[in-house]
């Protein structure tokens, strides 16, 4: 499960060009902020390697390592 | 505290990020640490950690850590800096605390410019690029604060980029392990200031612009006995050796006069 908080988020995208299996898209609606937040496209794809988490500047994301079924 | 005053895209908030989670993985008291800065956009990390922590005068942090430090010796002592504030400013106490080696450890993230200012030319501005006060072009050459560390004996000295997360945060756990002065840099974007003003883009192109501009220690070790020369930025674990630290000495030579 990936949280994106669209309140923290800048919008510098950091997350989307450092996925490896692109989990990430740029979306189409504007958050509270003014930016273009990244929206999770695709999270079966996510292998967990927790580096958008690491490439985030403004701790706007987290990853959690168990999926809730 | 969150969201941080850090520009879009600016690489402070990733070493915060990287410095907590070194800090989270050795599993080190808060209680016991304390985090020192000066002044600069690098200098407001201490202020979004639940801890300690002090912000000092404008390039003064190493002066005021190297008083913490020997005032309580079992704190911990964490200095965040920037390249301005550690290199032109507080260059002098830089250079004095590695000679004295106290067991302190700095990290400085140096983004090339003064931020905070406006984006003037600073000690680390490389040649001919453009700031607010240098319009055509840098003249002057700039200073590699990891290899004047290096010079002069820090025990424990690595550069890093912000598109290095997992080799930063293992350098940061191998200087807060570190007895003695380890000094940690890490290259940061600055889309606003430096990326606008040298027309490099936003934090992205300014990350990628990182990745192919430097070299590992390892390779260019290798190039070197080759007989190869390179003009880009060395990186990684660039010194590594014991040295026994002040405080150490201090004690033993408190010892010796009884």
């Amino acid at each position: 499960m990936i949280h994106v908080n669209s309140n923290y988020c800048k919008g510098c995208l950091l997350c989307m060009e450092y996925c490896p299996k692109k989990v990430y898209v740029k979306s189409e609606k504007l958050s509270k902020k003014g930016v273009f937040p990244p929206e999770v496209k695709y999270p079966e794809n996510c292998i967990k390697c927790h580096l958008c988490e690491l490439m985030c500047p403004d701790f706007a994301i987290i990853v959690e390592d168990k999926d809730d079924k | 505290m969150l969201p941080t005053i850090f520009c879009t895209g600016c690489g402070i908030g990733s070493v915060m990020n990287f410095s907590l989670r070194a800090i989270h993985d050795l599993n080190i008291d808060m209680n016991k640490t304390v985090f020192v800065s000066g002044i600069g956009c690098s200098s407001r990390v201490p202020g979004y950690i639940y801890s300690d922590g002090l912000h000092s005068l404008h390039g003064r942090a190493i002066a005021y850590a190297t008083g913490v430090k020997l005032a309580n010796p079992e704190l911990k002592v964490i200095v965040f800096t920037g390249d301005g504030d550690c290199g032109a400013i507080g260059g002098n106490h830089f250079l004095h605390a590695i000679r004295r080696n106290v067991d302190i450890t700095v990290i400085s993230i140096n983004n090339f410019i003064y931020g905070m200012t406006g984006g003037q030319v600073a000690p680390t501005t490389p040649l001919k690029s453009k700031t607010t006060t240098t319009p055509y072009g840098n003249i002057e050459y700039p200073i590699d604060l990891s290899m004047t560390a290096k010079v002069i004996g820090a025990p424990y000295v690595a550069r890093w980029t912000t598109a290095h997360p997992v080799q930063c945060i293992n350098s940061i756990k191998k200087a807060l392990q570190k007895t003695g002065f380890s000094f940690v840099e890490v290259l940061s974007p600055c889309p606003t200031s430096y990326g606008r003003l040298n027309k490099m883009g936003t934090a992205l192109d300014l990350t990628k612009h990182f990745k192919e501009s430097t070299i590992n220690v390892k390779l260019y070790e290798k190039m070197l006995a080759e007989g190869k020369t390179t003009d880009k930025m060395v990186i990684g674990d660039l010194v590594d050796i014991e040295k026994e630290d002040f405080n150490t000495k201090y004690k033993k030579f408190c010892g010796e006069l009884k």
